[in-house]
């Protein structure tokens, strides 16, 4: 398989269960919920700063269907995530020129990758 | 387990803000040597798998739901350092957009589901690998035990956060016992989704896998070896 499929199928896996599956997922307390309201520790819970953000609590302000409010907030998430995520993570990479960085000729399996490319 | 507002005080909230950032700092240098032209799209993929698995709560007991971490998963397909930055990313993101998991306990849900689960999952995933034998199925076994461990491992930094900090007068012994008690639950369903999901991409990609690196590359080696010893015994 190669990468460019790989990656697409990848995100194709991600986007339907943010989109699709995440309606059906379980609307019960997370274990740290039912523990905090068993205990008494939910009592100082504060609301959140940002409860009335347009997608506020995995929905869209404004769409009351909540298939679809659901879906698109998993959607627009998946999207954002990687977004950031990439963007981060593109802009932190080694790049290819050998020895440019000397925190990664510590590292023992680099020189010879990039020897190899060299 | 996201920690709402109000749970923690000021000052352990400040606290383990400052871990959280040296956590992600410290993962921004290393993640440096992880990442490369191939592995950094493959990274921001699996940030955005780990959000959207975290909208799936799935039942685990009467009443109750859990969800992935996806630390140790993050951890097994991107390497620890980008495997913190992964699920760091998912909770700013969750805490700023949606409204899930309190801006001042963001420092607190950083260090229990990003850096504990990653150092405690990836730790005994590596140490695991180094006792079994190097195939793929133990690669998939490794990655399951080290979910399901690393679940309750993040509920007791939980407790031990409330216990420095909490806002409400509890028996932290009752805390520590339901906290570790349900999410030894959650961890067996964390577990399933981890090593579905390894095994699936090392069923198709296995170069991708970065938790199974050092199992491919004995391999080549043995090959080379063998090329090596066979014009020997014809020259004999």
């Amino acid at each position: 398989m190669t990468s460019k499929r790989f990656f697409a199928g990848f995100l194709l896996v991600s986007l339907i269960l943010a989109g699709v599956v995440s309606y059906y997922a379980s609307s019960n307390p997370d274990g740290l919920e039912k523990v905090a309201s068993d205990k008494g520790i939910s009592a100082k819970e504060k609301n959140h700063s940002l409860k009335d953000s347009p997608f506020g609590d995995y929905g869209v302000k404004g769409i009351d269907n909540a298939r679809l409010s659901g879906g698109l907030s998993g959607l627009i998430g998946v999207g954002v995530v990687l977004l950031v995520g990439g963007g981060l993570f593109w802009g932190v990479r080694r790049r290819g020129s050998a020895g440019a960085d000397p925190a990664a000729e510590q590292d023992e399996k680099v020189p010879s990758e990039t020897s190899r490319k060299a | 387990m996201h920690v709402p507002d109000g749970f923690i005080d000021a000052p352990v909230s400040i606290a383990a803000g400052a871990v959280a950032v040296a956590g992600v700092g410290i993962a921004l240098r290393g993640a440096r040597r992880e990442l490369d032209d191939r592995t950094a799209p493959l990274a921001g993929l699996t940030a955005a798998f780990v959000f959207a698995a975290q909208m799936l709560n799935f039942p685990v007991a009467s009443g109750t739901s859990g969800h992935l971490l996806g630390g140790t998963l993050a951890a097994i397909l991107v390497g620890p350092y980008t495997g913190i930055l992964c699920v760091s990313v998912v909770l700013l993101m969750q805490a700023l957009l949606f409204a899930d998991g309190g801006l001042t306990a963001l420092g607190v849900n950083v260090t229990t589901m990003a850096l504990t689960t990653v150092v405690v999952g990836y730790g005994l995933f590596r140490l695991l690998l180094r006792v079994l034998p190097k195939t793929r199925a133990s690669v998939s076994g490794a990655s399951f035990v080290a979910a399901v461990v690393s679940v309750p491992a993040a509920a007791v930094v939980f407790t031990l956060i409330y216990a420095l900090g909490g806002t409400a007068d509890v028996s932290i012994g009752k805390v520590a016992a339901a906290m570790i008690g349900v999410h030894v639950l959650i961890g067996i369903g964390e577990a399933l989704i981890t090593a579905v999901t390894v095994s699936s991409v090392l069923a198709v990609r296995p170069d991708l896998v970065y938790g199974a690196r050092g199992l491919l590359k004995p391999l080549e080696l043995r090959k080379a070896e063998q090329n090596t010893a066979e014009p020997r015994p014809s020259r004999a």
